[in-house]
């Protein structure tokens, strides 16, 4: 008989766990939708500051800003590792961290020395309980980042850009990201974000085939000094938005298939738990039936 | 007569988009105003300062306050892009003078600036 009893706890710690699965799952849903409409309406300005970057740079061939030129003599490079706050998302983290993990590898092959700087607690546990050094760490913004978030981030690294290796700067940036594909694929990417590759030809450049010849209010220099470091931020606030819905959607997914896992267990329990009843009345069905004939086998005679 | 297609927009969503007859903004040099037909511009916005819109419905006169941007002009579109921009109709007034005295107290000349535009854009005293 206890082993009915247990069963039936089984039953209902795994009804508990797929209730809380569950709902998890349906937050996670209508984020992502939220992340979706955020990453729709940071887009006009995305594409407003291509274009007016491209032309800036189409319109002033002897471009020369400290954010464009690389950096020969650092050796130190700088990984931006954007990770979520919270578990519970299957492989998100895993897989961003295993991408860093990668590429920091291939800087060290090439005789550069990486540095973490990290988005998001999972991925600064992780580096913490290993004990290797982080640069600068950020937290708290992973599934809602706001554009505040993306500046003070777009702020430091285009600071330790421009200082030198012995002054604790670097001589290039990457950044490992997931790019939200669709709701069931998203892909982890790794892109240098700094220095800027000026010639970026894409759709919305080749539209606009003849840039207007363009008047620059104070001067050129000056648009370009406001543009590049606007340009940075606004490449991390996309970067924050399209790791935000791919956070989502691999929470979703993850308790989706917890959810349906833990369905699966509680029918298999539940057959178990019946057979066992099932079986305990035969039980005692034939007992009774044996009692009953041992009783009229002595009282007959 | 022709009008300007004006968007102002924020990285986190598009502040305000339409027809207009005029749209006023800001630089570090001084005002500019800009009316259909105008050359190409590309201008850096003073930072915490106020762009006016006059829709061309003949509504009134929009005013927003914006932050760390540029605005850029041709063939009459006018784009302004701010890293803060807020219509003075979404101030949130009394949070906009904790940011001034904050910002006074801090010594913080921008964000004192910026409060102050998001005050006068309300239509509150600064």
């Amino acid at each position: 008989m206890a082993q009915l009893r247990q069963l039936r706890q089984q039953i209902r710690s795994v009804q508990s766990t797929a209730k809380i699965t569950r709902a998890q799952e349906m937050i996670a849903t209508s984020r992502i939708v939220k992340a979706q409409q955020a990453m729709e309406a940071s887009k006009p300005y995305a594409e407003q500051i291509v274009q007016a970057l491209s032309a800036l740079v189409s319109h002033h061939v002897g471009i020369d800003h400290p954010l464009l030129n690389e950096q020969p003599e650092d050796r130190r490079s700088a990984v931006l590792v954007i990770t979520s706050d919270r578990g519970f998302a299957g492989g998100y983290n895993a897989n961003v961290i295993r991408e860093a993990e990668a590429l920091m590898a291939r800087l060290r092959e090439q005789g550069r020395e990486p540095v973490p700087y990290v988005v998001g607690n999972k991925g600064i546990t992780w580096y913490r309980f290993r004990d290797r050094e982080m640069v600068e760490t950020w937290s708290g913004f992973s599934d809602r980042p706001t554009f505040p978030k993306a500046e003070e981030i777009g702020r430091r690294l285009a600071e330790d850009f421009l200082k030198t290796d012995e002054n604790g700067g670097v001589g290039e940036i990457h950044v490992v990201y997931t790019e939200f594909v669709s709701m069931l694929t998203q892909q982890v990417q790794v892109r240098r974000l700094l220095p800027l590759e000026v010639v970026e030809r894409d759709e919305a450049e080749a539209k606009v085939d003849v840039l207007p010849a363009y008047e620059f209010e104070p001067s050129a220099g000056a648009a370009l000094d406001l543009l590049l470091p606007n340009y940075i931020e606004s490449r991390i606030f996309h970067m924050l938005l399209q790791s935000a819905a791919s956070e989502h959607a691999a929470r979703r997914r993850a308790m989706k298939s917890a959810t349906d896992n833990a369905n699966e267990l509680i029918g298999v329990y539940t057959r178990q738990m019946n057979q066992v009843r099932q079986a305990a009345i035969t039980q005692e069905i034939s007992e009774i039936v044996g009692g009953a004939d041992a009783l009229a086998d002595s009282g007959g005679e | 007569m022709a009008t300007l297609k004006v968007g102002l927009v924020s990285p986190e969503r598009e502040v305000w988009s339409g027809e207009a007859r005029m749209v006023v903004a800001q630089t570090v040099e001084g005002q500019l105003g800009i009316m259909p037909g105008h050359a190409p511009v590309l201008g850096v916005l003073l930072d915490g300062s106020e762009v006016k819109i006059e829709p061309a419905d003949g509504g009134e006169w929009i005013t927003a306050a914006v932050g760390s941007g540029f605005f850029s002009v041709a063939d009459n579109e006018v784009s302004v892009l701010a890293e803060q921009a807020e219509l003075g109709t979404e101030v949130d007034r009394e949070h906009a003078r904790q940011a001034l005295s904050r910002a006074q107290s801090e010594n913080d000349t921008v964000g004192e600036r910026r409060a102050r535009a998001r005050l006068r854009a309300a239509g509150a005293e600064a």
